[in-house]
C-alpha cells in the first residue's frame, strides 16, 4: 500500500494536484517555524538583556547565609557567581545619622549590567569594573545630603568607619520600591564582619548571583527550585521589574496570538487545497473500485499519500522558515547592535510536528468521502458522494487547532478566547455568507453582463461561495484582531517610551515647603507638578489580628509585614488609578477613617474590603476601614501609593511630601539650586532605570512589528491559496467566455465582480469577529479596557475587498492569456 | 469566400520533439456553404476548427475569417470577430452552469451590443423548442436540451458562420438526429456558412461539401451529390 500511496503521491505531484496543499503547508510550517524561531530567540535576547535589571541571569535569595554546599555546586556547575548581603542599618557622620541600606558585595558584582558612579553630587557618570575595595564605601547621593558630607569623608558602620570614595548614581539591580529603599551604602564583602552588625539571627538579605549558558542556568534553577522549602527565593528575569515582567508577559501573549492566527491560516489553506483535491479524485476513485479496489484500500492509500505529503512539505517549509528567520534575526541585529542568542531546534520540530498534525487534521477530513465514491460513477458522472459533513470537518478542525495552538503558543486562555471567537465568526460568517449570497443571486437580475455573471457565479457556486467567504472571512478576522491587538499593544508601549514621563522625585519636602517648592520649579524650571503628602506607618492589625511577618509565606509580604510603609491621603482618586471594588469616600467632611488599598499589595498581605486596619504612626494608632480597592497603574512613573486616606483621617501625624517630574538632561544643573533652595529636600534620578526599560520595550516594539508583518504576508498567501481553489472553473468559463466574443476587458469586469462581491461580504463579517474577540480578550486576557475601533470597520471591509479582488485577479488574469482552443481542450 | 486558409500549419512541443498536428492546409470556404471535416481521432479536425473560427493561432500560414486577417488581430479583436460573426457549438455543449437557459442565450447579444436581448434570446429559445424551460439552469436540464440551448446561443447573434464540433458527440442517437435537424435547419434559415467536424459519415452527408482529414493533412474532397 505504501508502494501504492508512493506512485499516487509522484503520479498526483505531476499532475500538479497537491501543490496547493504542499504549498499551504510548507508555507504555514515556514510561518510557524520562523515566528517560532525568531520569537524564541528574540525572547532569550530581551531576556539577557533584561538579566541587567537582576545584576544576574538567576539569583538565589535567603534570609539565612548561602549554604557553602550551594556555592560548590554552582562552582560545579560551571556557573560564574558572586554573594551580595542586605540590611538595613545606621550610618553615622559625626552627630548626624541616617538609616541606609548597606550592601556588601564581593568582586565580580555585578554579573550582569555595570554600577555607574560619579565623583560629584550631580556630576559626570562614570560605568565602574570594580566594587568599592576594603575601607571605603560608595554611597548614595541622598546620603551624603543627609548627612551633609562630602566625598572623601569618613562614614561609620556598626563599628567600623569607612571612607567615602564615590557617588553610586546607578546599580542594576536597584529593585522596584525606590521610596522604601533607604539610601545605599555600597561595602566590600570582605569588610561586612568588621561592622560586627550581621549576627546569627540578624534580619539580612543573603543573595547569590549567578551568571552562565542558558541552558545550565535552566537546570540549575530546577534544581533549585527543588530545595525552595528551604527557604530559598528563586529570581528570574521574569521577576525582576514589574513594569517590564508585564512588558515581557504582554508581548509573549501577542505573539502567542501570531502563532494561533499562523495554525489558523495554514489550517483553512489545507482544509480548502484538500477540498479541491477530494473533488478532483472521484473519478479516480470511481475507476480504482470499479477495478476492485475495496473502501479501506482507498482510504489507506490516500492516507498514507497525504501523510508522506506532510511530512516532506513540513521539512521543505521548516527549512524556509529557518532562513527566513535568519534573515529576520540578522535585520534586527543591525538595528539593535546586539549580539542575538542562536537558535534552539525546538521550535523547528514541534513546526514540523504541527504540518504533520494540521494535515492530518485539516486534509483527512476532506478525503474521507473518496471511500464512498460509488463505482457507478464510472458511468454515470453526477453520481458524487455528499461532501464530507460539515460537522465532521469543523469537530476535526477544532480538535486539530486545541491541540496545536496551547501547545505553540504556550497560553490556554488566550487560546480559548481566540477560538470561542473564532468559532463564533465561524458561525456569523457561514450565516452571513448565505444571507450575502443569496442576496447576490437577487441582485443580477438588474446589472449588466460582468455584474450579472460574476454575481451569477457567487450564487451558483454557493456552498462553495460560503466556504470561501468563511476562509477568507476567517484569515480577515484573524488578521484584523492581530492589528487590533498590535496597535493597542504599541499604544500602551508607546506612552511608557513617550518623552515626558517623570524622570526625578523629590522627598522628604517639609510641609511649610510645599507651596515654595512648586513655585520654585514652575518659576526656574518650567515644571508644573502635582505633590502628594506622605505619612510613614507599620501595619499593625488586621481585623484586631496582629500582623506578623512570620505569618506569611511569602518573602514580599514578610518584608512589607515588617517594615514602614508610606500612607498618604487625598481627597480625589489619581487619574492613574481605579477603583476595582468599593467606592471612594463622599466629599463632605467626616470623622471616620477610611482606606483606600491598591490591589497587589491587599491580596499580598491578604486586606480585604471593608477590612478593619491599625497603622502605627509615629507612636499613635490610627485603625480604620478599607472602603475600597484600587488598581494601580505603575507603569506611569507617577508618584502612587499603595494605602491612601480620606482627608483628615492622618491629620496632625508628621508627613513630608513627594513629588515627580520630567526634567531634559540639559536643565540638570537646576537640581543643585534645589538641594541648595531646599536643603532637606532629597532627589532620586531614576532616568537610567526608565533608560534600561525603554531600551527592552523598543525592541519588544520592533519584535512585535516584525513578526505581525510576517504572519500578515503568510496570511496574505494563504488567502490567494484559498482563492486558487475555484481556479479551474474559472480557467474553463472565462475560456468559453472568449470564444463566445467576450474581450479581455468584460472577462476582467465579471471576475472582479465576484471578488469585490465575496471581499466585501467577507470584510465586513470579518471586521465584527474581529471587534467581539478583541473585546473578548481586552476583557477576560489583558483585562484592558475596551474601546471600538472605528478604522478597523473601514479598513478592515476595504483592504479585504482590496486583497481579495487583486489576489483574485492576479491569480486568474492569466487563464486571459491561454488561447480559448486551449483552456476548452484541457478543461 | 467567407473563410480563406492558406498554407495553414500547426506544430506543439510535446516530450518526443516538435509534433506537426497539420500541415499545408489550403482551403476557401464560400457564404452560404456548409462544410464537414472528417477523419479519424487525432487527424486534426478539432484543431483545424479551431483555427479556422480564431480561437488558436496557426504556427505557419494564414486565416480569413469574413474578410478579416485574423492573424493581424489580437485576442481581443478576434474576440469582437466572434462575438458580431461567429457561432459555436461544442460536443460538451459548454453552457455556463451558473446561468439560466435564457442568460445564457442572452450572453453572445449581450457581448455584441445588442439591444432588448432578453426578448431576443427568448424568441431563439422558442425557435428551439424551450419556451417551458427559459428560467432552468443547465443542470435541470437534460443533454438534449442543452444541446438546443447551445444551438439556440450560436444563433442568437445572426452569425455570418457557424462551428460545429461534434455536435451530438455526447447525445444517444435519437437526440442526435433531432439537433442535427434542427441544426441543419435554423442554418437554412439563418442562411449561415456552417463549418462541422464529425466522426459521423451520416451526419457528414447532410453538407454541402465534404473534407477528409488524416494525420493533418487534407486527403480528400467530396461534393455532396445532389439528386
Amino acid at each position: 500500500m505504501l508502494e501504492a500511496a508512493l506512485t499516487a503521491l509522484k503520479r498526483d505531484w505531476r499532475a500538479g494536484e497537491l501543490r496547493l496543499i504542499a504549498i499551504a503547508t510548507a508555507l504555514a510550517v515556514a510561518a510557524l517555524s520562523s515566528v517560532g524561531l525568531f520569537t524564541d530567540r528574540v525572547r532569550r535576547a530581551i531576556e539577557t538583556q533584561a538579566t541587567e535589571l537582576l545584576a544576574a541571569d538567576l539569583v538565589l535569595e535567603s534570609s539565612h547565609p548561602i549554604a557553602a554546599e550551594l556555592l560548590d555546586r554552582a562552582a560545579r556547575a560551571g556557573l560564574d557567581r558572586t554573594r551580595t548581603v542586605s540590611f538595613r542599618s545606621m550610618a553615622l557622620a559625626g552627630e548626624k545619622l541616617e538609616l541606609s541600606e548597606v550592601k556588601a558585595v564581593e568582586a565580580g558584582y555585578p554579573l550582569r549590567g555595570t554600577l555607574r558612579t560619579s565623583d560629584l553630587l550631580f556630576g559626570q557618570e562614570q560605568d565602574s569594573t570594580s566594587v568599592p575595595g576594603p575601607g571605603s564605601a560608595w554611597v548614595d547621593g541622598r546620603l551624603l545630603q543627609a548627612l551633609d558630607l562630602e566625598v572623601g569623608a569618613g562614614l561609620k558602620l556598626g563599628e567600623l568607619t569607612l571612607r567615602v570614595e564615590r557617588i553610586l548614581t546607578y546599580e542594576p539591580d536597584r529593585g522596584g520600591e525606590l521610596f522604601n529603599i533607604a539610601p545605599r551604602v555600597l561595602i566590600n564583602l570582605a569588610d561586612l564582619d568588621a561592622t560586627g552588625l550581621i549576627a546569627p539571627g540578624s534580619r539580612a538579605d543573603f543573595r547569590l548571583l549567578l551568571r552562565g549558558a542558558t541552558d545550565t542556568v535552566a537546570a540549575f534553577r530546577e534544581q533549585a527550585k527543588a530545595e525552595k522549602s528551604r527557604g530559598l527565593k528563586i529570581q528570574g528575569i521574569r521577576d525582576a521589574r514589574p513594569e517590564l515582567r508585564r512588558a515581557l508577559e504582554r508581548s509573549g501573549q501577542f505573539l502567542g496570538l501570531a502563532v494561533i492566527v499562523a495554525i489558523a491560516l495554514c489550517g483553512l489553506a489545507i482544509a480548502m487545497a484538500s477540498r479541491r483535491f477530494a473533488l478532483r479524485h472521484y473519478d479516480t476513485c470511481a475507476m480504482l473500485r470499479c477495478l476492485g479496489a475495496d473502501q479501506r484500500y482507498i482510504t489507506g492509500v490516500f492516507t498514507l499519500q497525504m501523510l508522506l505529503l506532510a511530512l516532506l512539505f513540513s521539512g521543505a517549509g521548516a527549512a524556509l522558515g529557518f532562513a527566513g528567520q535568519a534573515g529576520l534575526a540578522s535585520l534586527l541585529q543591525e538595528m539593535t547592535a546586539r549580539a542575538i542568542p542562536a537558535p534552539s531546534p525546538w521550535p523547528l520540530l514541534s513546526a514540523l510536528l504541527a504540518g504533520v498534525v494540521a494535515v492530518t487534521g485539516f486534509a483527512l477530513p476532506q478525503l474521507s468521502r473518496l471511500r464512498e465514491v460509488s463505482p457507478l460513477r464510472v458511468l454515470r458522472r453526477d453520481l458524487a458522494p455528499a461532501p464530507a459533513a460539515s460537522h465532521i470537518v469543523f469537530a476535526a478542525a477544532i480538535v486539530t487547532l486545541t491541540l496545536l495552538a496551547p501547545w505553540q503558543s504556550g497560553n490556554q486562555s488566550l487560546t480559548a478566547y481566540v477560538f470561542g471567537g473564532l468559532l463564533g465568526t465561524a458561525l456569523l460568517l457561514a450565516g452571513g455568507a448565505l444571507l450575502g449570497v443569496r442576496l447576490c443571486a437577487r441582485l443580477r437580475a438588474g446589472t449588466g453582463i460582468a455584474w450579472r455573471y460574476g454575481l451569477a457565479n457567487v450564487a451558483r457556486r454557493a456552498q462553495g461561495s460560503v466556504a470561501q467567504v468563511l476562509a477568507i472571512g476567517l484569515g480577515v478576522t484573524a488578521l484584523l484582531l492581530l492589528t487590533l491587538e498590535r496597535s493597542d499593544l504599541l499604544d500602551s508601549w508607546r506612552s511608557r517610551l513617550a518623552p515626558g514621563i517623570p524622570n526625578y522625585f523629590l522627598i522628604n519636602i517639609q510641609p511649610d515647603e510645599v507651596s515654595a517648592l512648586q513655585i520654585f520649579l514652575r518659576e526656574r524650571a518650567a515644571v508644573t507638578t502635582n505633590l502628594y503628602p506622605m505619612v510613614r506607618g507599620r501595619l499593625t492589625q488586621i481585623n484586631g489580628k496582629p500582623v506578623n511577618p512570620d505569618d506569611y509565606k511569602d518573602l514580599r509580604a514578610r518584608q512589607l509585614a515588617s517594615r514602614e510603609f508610606n500612607l498618604s491621603w487625598a481627597d480625589q482618586l489619581q487619574a492613574d488609578n481605579a477603583i476595582t471594588a468599593g467606592a471612594w469616600w463622599p466629599e463632605e467632611a467626616t470623622r471616620a477613617v477610611y482606606f483606600s488599598v491598591e490591589e497587589e499589595i491587599g491580596q499580598t498581605l491578604d486586606m480585604n474590603l471593608t477590612d478593619r486596619l491599625a497603622y502605627s504612626i509615629a507612636g499613635r494608632e490610627i485603625t480604620g476601614i478599607v472602603r475600597n480597592i484600587r488598581s494601580v497603574d505603575w507603569d506611569t512613573f507617577n508618584v502612587n501609593f499603595f494605602v491612601i486616606a480620606n482627608p483628615g483621617a492622618l491629620d496632625g501625624l508628621p508627613s513630608t511630601w513627594i513629588t515627580s517630574f520630567y526634567l531634559p538632561e540639559a536643565r540638570r544643573g537646576m537640581l543643585v539650586d534645589v538641594v541648595r533652595s531646599f536643603p532637606s529636600v532629597t532627589i532620586i534620578d531614576v532616568a537610567a532605570i526608565i533608560g534600561q526599560v525603554r531600551l527592552i520595550m523598543e525592541q519588544v516594539s520592533r519584535t512585535v512589528e516584525f513578526v505581525f508583518g510576517f504572519t500578515l504576508l503568510a496570511g496574505l498567501l494563504v488567502l490567494i491559496a484559498a482563492l486558487q481553489t475555484t481556479h479551474d472553473e474559472r480557467r474553463q468559463e472565462a475560456a468559453l467566455l472568449r470564444s463566445l466574443g467576450a474581450g479581455r476587458r468584460a472577462i476582467l469586469k465579471s471576475l472582479a465582480a465576484e471578488f469585490l462581491a465575496l471581499g466585501i461580504i467577507a470584510g465586513l463579517l470579518a471586521a465584527f469577529g474581529a471587534t467581539v474577540i478583541s473585546w473578548l480578550l481586552a476583557r477576560f486576557v489583558f483585562e484592558l479596557p475596551f474601546a471600538i475601533n472605528l478604522p478597523v470597520w473601514l479598513l478592515g471591509p476595504l483592504s479585504c475587498t482590496l486583497v481579495v479582488l487583486a489576489a483574485g485577479i492576479a491569480g486568474t488574469r492569466h487563464v486571459l492569456d491561454v488561447p480559448p482552443m486551449v483552456a476548452l481542450r484541457t478543461a | 469566400m467567407i473563410v480563406q486558409a492558406r498554407q495553414l500549419g500547426k506544430q506543439v512541443a510535446s516530450p518526443g520533439g516538435t509534433l506537426t498536428i497539420l500541415a499545408g492546409i489550403d482551403l476557401a470556404i464560400a457564404a452560404g456553404e456548409s462544410v464537414a471535416i472528417v477523419g479519424v481521432s487525432g487527424s486534426g479536425k478539432s484543431t483545424l476548427l479551431g483555427l479556422l473560427a480564431g480561437l488558436d493561432l496557426p504556427t505557419s500560414g494564414a486565416v480569413h475569417l469574413a474578410g478579416a486577417a485574423l492573424n493581424d488581430l489580437d485576442e481581443d479583436g478576434r474576440a469582437a470577430m466572434r462575438a458580431r460573426r461567429v457561432g459555436f457549438v461544442f460536443q460538451s455543449f459548454q453552457l455556463l452552469p451558473g446561468l439560466t437557459a435564457l442568460e445564457n442565450v442572452m450572453l453572445p447579444l449581450e457581448l455584441a451590443g445588442i439591444a432588448q436581448p432578453a426578448e431576443q434570446a427568448g424568441a431563439r429559445l422558442a425557435e428551439v423548442g424551450l419556451a417551458e424551460r427559459l428560467h432552468h439552469y443547465p443542470r435541470q436540464l437534460s443533454g438534449g436540451e442543452q444541446q438546443r440551448v447551445a444551438i439556440a446561443r450560436a444563433f442568437a447573434c445572426g452569425p455570418k458562420i457557424l462551428f460545429a464540433d461534434e455536435p451530438t458527440g455526447n447525445l444517444d442517437q435519437q437526440t442526435g438526429a433531432q439537433i442535427i435537424e434542427l441544426l441543419f435547419r435554423l442554418n437554412r434559415d439563418y442562411a449561415t456558412t456552417l463549418v462541422l467536424v464529425t466522426h459521423d459519415p451520416a451526419i457528414a452527408e447532410h453538407c454541402d461539401r465534404l473534407l477528409t482529414l488524416a494525420a493533418g493533412r487534407i486527403t480528400g474532397e467530396r461534393m455532396r451529390d445532389r439528386a
